[in-house]
This record gives C-alpha cells, structure tokens and sequence, in this order.
C-alpha cells in the first residue's frame, strides 16, 4: 500500500513542473485528437479531387467587402492556367461567399460502430474549406495529417506489446537456463544488436511485398519495428535475471517443483516489471520516429494510407516543397510529440533514476 | 600484452557474430518474394536467354543455403559479386565508402569539440540561465527527425542559392585547382554535415553533462572541496577527467552509428554516401550490395565498439 502512495506522490511530483505538465497535456491532446480524427478532419482521407491538386491553405474572412465585422467566411479557389509562367496557378473566386460552421455533415464515417456523417467543422454546401492547402491528389492535407496521427502514435504502442512479451521471455529463458542455452541466446541477441539498426529496419521492410492489404501492411511494419528492438530489452532482462534467479523464494518454488516456465513467468519476470515499465514508455519516440523514418523513404506506410512519414513523402522534392511549405506540416507534428515525450521521459528517468537498476 | 590479448580475444568473439548477422540477413533477404530480375524480365528489349544467363550468373537456380555458400566463399576471398546492374560491388563501395567517411569525420569532429566544451560549460552553470538554455536548445535538437531538419535545410538552400544541392561536387571539379577543389567540396559538404551535428551534437552535451554533475557529487570531489581547492583546479584537474571516461564508450557507438545513421541525411541531400547506396540497394533487390553493405556497417559497428573499449582500458586503469 505504503509502495503505491509513493508512486503517486512522484507522478503529481512530476507534473508540477510546468514544462513537464505542458509536455503532458498536448501529448493527452494529441491522442484524443488522432483518436477522434474521423470527426476532427472536415474530408475523409481519401476523397480526391484530382483538380484540385497542391491548393494552397483556404483564407479566413472576417470582414465583408464594406469591412464590417462577419460571420467568418471562405473562398473556393479557382484552377487557372498563367500562360506567361507555364503553369497552374490558384486565385480565390471571390464572386461566392462560403460561411464556415461547426457540426457540419460531409463524408460518412464509422466510429465506434456507428455511422456517421457530422465533422466539428466545414462550409456551407458546395464550399472547400482546405486549412492546410491539399496534397497532389487534391485531398485534404489538413484531413490526412489528423487521420494520419493514428498510425504515426499508436504504432509505438502496438509494437511494445510485440517487443516487450518477446524481449522478457527471452532474457528470462536464457537469464534462467544459463549454461550452453544462455551462451547461444545471448551470441543471437547481440548479432541483432550488432547490425546497425537502420539497415536491419530498411532490410526487412524492403522485402514486404507489394500487394498486401493497408491493416497487413501496418501490422508487419508493427512487427518489424518491435523486432528491431526487442533485443537489447532481453539482454537487460537476463542481467536482472541472473541476480533474481539466486533469491531465496525462486530457490523455494523449485524445491516445490514448478515447472520451469512456471518460475521464470510468475516468479521471476514480475520482478522486472517496474523497470521494464519505465524502460519501454522512454522508448516510445524510437518507434515513432522509425515509423516515421521508414515511410518517408517509402518503405513503410504507404499510399493512400496516411502517417506522417508518409505524408513527408510528397515534400521529398525540392521543387515542390518552396512554394507549397504547408506540406512539411507533419515534420512539425512529429517533431512537437517526439519533444513533448522526451521531455516527459527526462523527467520520469530523474524520479525513477533507472540507471542504477 | 594485455591490451594486444584483449583485442585478438575480442575479435575472435565477433567472428560468430558476423556468421550469425550473415546468416540471418542473407536468409531474409533471399526467402522474401520479391525478385531480383523482376526488371529484366519486364524490359522486352532483353531476351529470355540474358535472362536465364543471369539466373546462371547469380545461382538463382540453386538452392538457398548453397547460395550461401558461394557468397561466403567469395566474402571471405574478398570478391563480394556483382551488383544486379553488372558492377563491382567492390568498386561501388570503394567509390562511396571515402565519402561516408568525410562526411563522418568532419561530423564527428565538430560535435566533439563543440559538444565536450558545452556539456562543461552547462555543468558548471547548473541550474543557472545558461545551463537550461542549453539543455532547452539540446533537447529541441534531440527531438529533430534528421529528415525533417535535411529537408528544411534543402528547402533554405534552394531559397537563396547560397548552398549546392545534391552530390559532393560541382560539374567543373576536374578543372579547379586544388584550393578550389577543397572549397568546392566544403561547400558541398556543408548542409549535410550541420544536419547531423545539430542532431549528434545535442546527445553529446547531454551525457557530458550528466557524467559530470554525478562526479561533481561524488565523496571524493566532496573532500577536494573541503580541502580547499578552487573551483577551477576541482573542475579541471579532478571532475572532468574522470568525467570523460563513460564518454569513451559513447564514443565508438557514435561514430558506428553515424556511419549508419546519415542514410536518411545523405538520402535527402542525394549525397552520394554508403548509406544512400544500401536504400537504393534495398530498392532494388540488390541481394550482393545489400549483403555487402550490411556486413560493412556491422564491422564498422564492431570495430567501433573495440576501438572505445580499447580507449577506455587504456586511459582507465580501474577496468579489466
């Protein structure tokens, strides 16, 4: 009992710094947003209007034409051809005001198994609201960035449930075994360890094949980024093995004669929990920024699945990326949440000082 | 003796090592489905007879593990194929390798000796305006995906045409003289080079800073202080050598992984380096260049690693 107040008291300690309560809170913003990203995102991700490609971000009005204080208001943009330039530009088509509302319908969608059409915000019909301009399929940047924040933030969660069962059943087998078992175990974890870890992550990635489902394809980059990592979780955990395994109560239930994997999951492993906790919530932003990393050289995620590697992707050339910036958005959104959670992780790494453990 | 005992020993350790690695990449790569002569075979301008030569070339014929043979058996005679383009895959990296490691070096030496000296300097400020603006700018630089920062400098690049883009020189090198030629690859060298720092430089200062301020709170430096001695004399003579140590083995981890760790720079700057040319590998199926590479970064990695152990046993005589 008296172990958990403690535990509390360091969490509120935590976050009466204010630099780690602010890096709390727009994490907790950002999930809840990428979580109702359906409703948030004015367009579905996928709705495509091939005239409508690379549109800058729409203008909002608030003034009338006798400047008078409105009703906040868009213009639809208008495709025209500049001959001098050669190419497409975008003007406003001022002869149509579009009022921009909250609750609007638009795209169907499902969430939590119901159907439906309502999105926080939009335009009267026939209007396009694009906030953050459009990708060059003509799709709603701003929509695809929401929509693309599930993937890009729940990836590292997915991955630890692969990496952290795998990571403890192995380094507690071979911390528990020991002997010629424990040689060979350990010789293969650090031969993982041993490749560089990006082009282990480009290598497997590369060999997915091209034809799989977008859920086929996100759970085998799931999988490929835990197994990148799962290695040096299961060499820690031998080491903490190798000291448990000599304690009195282990010794206690082997006289009783449990089963070996009986000891090393119920016995052993619980031991390591505390650390395994904090060791895998610091880890989080690697996965992030791998996911990231892999599809923005398009190996990971890909079309017209959104992440925000992904996304990156189009903003690769440098003739697109100096006249349409809006499509380096994502770049931004990974780097504020990978901040936002090393500087919770600095904190949780003074309190809980892993290092002597 | 001991040092030359403890080097022979390690590397007889990582001989199995490097087995399993090429067992494990080799085996991957060769059981995924994707073809390597899916281009050829798509060209109609190559007949079915190049294409059955090629499978005869490659041993595609053959089965997998005695694939893995022939590739040991030219690994270790140092023939490491051809890529699937017909060159030499030893020619290929002889071309990037020199340029990955200047690209490295110069890194390197630039976050070192800016690094160290910050990390110092925060320390001995602690909890002052300057120590957290430093921490503030580290941490900002921590959190950078290298690609994004690569990408904002190439976009700042095209912008003002200050800065080359793409590859390490200009069309006219062959004619510069020698001065100009180190210019031009400077110049060159410059955006991918300041891309890595900021992202390297930032975990440096950290870890320097840390090692520190945990020796500055040890009995020892505690006795120094009720001693006596200045500030400077406990800093310099006592704290920051024995702070130095634990940096040793950041060290050979750091330069392996910036060999590995610039692909994504070098990718964005179309900078031709080793890491650039294993994606473009990967691309492609290259299964030779792939494997090359691979083993290449897991030596470099190794060798990384041994050269810091080997420092930190020679300057520090408490580890064995």
């Amino acid at each position: 009992m008296k172990h958990n107040t403690t535990k509390k008291n360091k969490f509120k300690l935590m976050l009466k710094d204010n630099i780690v309560f602010f890096a709390f809170v727009v994490l907790i913003f950002l999930y809840i947003c990428s979580i109702f990203a359906d409703f948030i995102s004015p367009y579905s991700a996928y709705s495509s209007n091939k005239e409508l490609s690379y549109v800058p971000p729409s203008n909002i009005y608030i003034l009338d034409k006798n400047n008078k204080l409105t009703f906040p208001y868009t213009y639809n943009y208008k495709r025209i051809f500049n001959e001098s330039k050669f190419k497409v530009d975008y003007i406003e088509d001022t002869s149509k005001e579009y009022k921009l509302k909250l609750f609007v319908k638009g795209d169907e969608y499902k969430f939590l198994g119901i159907k439906t059409n309502i999105h926080l915000y939009g335009t009267d019909k026939g209007g396009k609201f694009f906030l953050l301009g459009t990708d060059i399929n003509g799709r709603d940047f701003f929509s695809r960035l929401v929509i693309g924040s599930r993937i890009s933030l729940f990836i590292g969660f997915i991955a630890i449930l692969i990496s952290v069962p795998l990571g403890l059943l192995y380094g507690g087998i071979s911390g528990y075994l020991g002997g010629k078992v424990d040689i060979v175990m350990m010789r293969l974890a650090e031969a993982i360890m041993s490749i560089p870890s990006f082009y282990l992550l480009i290598i497997l990635a590369g060999i997915l094949p091209a034809n799989l489902t977008s859920t086929q394809r996100f759970i085998l980059i799931t999988a490929i980024l835990a197994f990148v990592s799962w290695a040096s979780l299961s060499r820690i955990i031998r080491g903490m093995v190798l000291s448990i395994k000599t304690r009195e109560y282990v010794l206690a239930s082997e006289v009783v004669g449990q089963s070996k994997l009986n000891i090393i999951t119920k016995h052993i492993l619980p031991q390591t929990l505390t650390f395994t906790i904090i060791a895998v919530s610091l880890s989080i932003p690697s996965y992030i920024l791998s996911e990231s990393a892999l599809s923005f050289i398009g190996l990971g995620i890909q079309q017209p699945d959104a992440s925000w590697g992904n996304l990156l992707k189009d903003a690769q050339s440098y003739i697109v990326i100096t006249s349409r910036p809006w499509l380096l958005a994502s770049g931004l959104m990974i780097f504020i949440t990978v901040l936002a959670y090393n500087i919770l992780s600095d904190k949780i790494r003074d309190i809980f000082d892993t290092s002597g453990s | 003796m001991n040092i030359l005992k403890f080097i022979i020993k390690r590397l007889l350790e990582a001989i199995p090592v490097l087995i399993i690695v090429s067992l494990l990449s080799f085996f991957i790569i060769r059981l995924s489905p994707s073809d390597p002569l899916s281009e050829m075979k798509l060209n109609p301008a190559i007949s079915q007879e190049t294409i059955n030569y090629e499978i005869k070339r490659l041993k595609l014929d053959k089965p997998i593990y005695i694939q893995y043979f022939y590739w040991m058996k030219g690994f270790i005679k140092g023939d490491l194929g051809y890529t699937t383009n017909g060159e030499k895959v030893s020619q290929k990296l002889k071309e990037r390798i020199p340029n990955t490691l200047v690209l490295s070096f110069v890194v390197f030496f630039f976050t070192w000796t800016m690094g160290v000296p910050l990390g110092v300097l925060a320390a001995s400020n602690q909890n002052k305006p300057l120590d957290k603006t430093i921490i503030i700018i580290s941490t900002i630089g921590m959190a950078i995906p290298s690609f994004f920062l690569a990408l904002l400098f190439l976009m700042f690049a095209v912008k003002t045409g200050i800065f080359p883009v793409g590859g390490l020189t200009s069309y006219n090198f062959s004619n510069m003289s020698f001065m100009n030629k180190v210019f031009d690859i400077a110049h060159h060298l410059f955006l991918p080079a300041v891309t890595l720092i900021i992202i390297s430089l930032a975990s440096i200062i950290r870890q320097m800073r840390g090692n520190l301020l945990d020796v500055m709170n040890s009995d020892y430096l505690k006795f120094a202080k009720a001693k006596g001695l200045s500030n400077f004399k406990i800093l310099y003579k006592h704290a920051l050598r024995n702070a130095l140590n634990p940096m040793l083995s950041l060290l050979g981890f750091e330069f392996a992984s910036l060999l590995s760790g610039a692909a994504l720079t070098e990718y964005v700057f179309q900078y031709p380096g080793l890491g650039r040319l294993i994606l473009e590998a990967v691309l492609r199926t290259d299964t030779n260049l792939i494997m090359a590479s691979l083993m290449l970064g897991t030596i470099m990695l190794i060798v990384g690693n041994l050269i810091a152990d080997i420092l930190l046993k020679l300057l520090d005589p408490r580890i064995n």
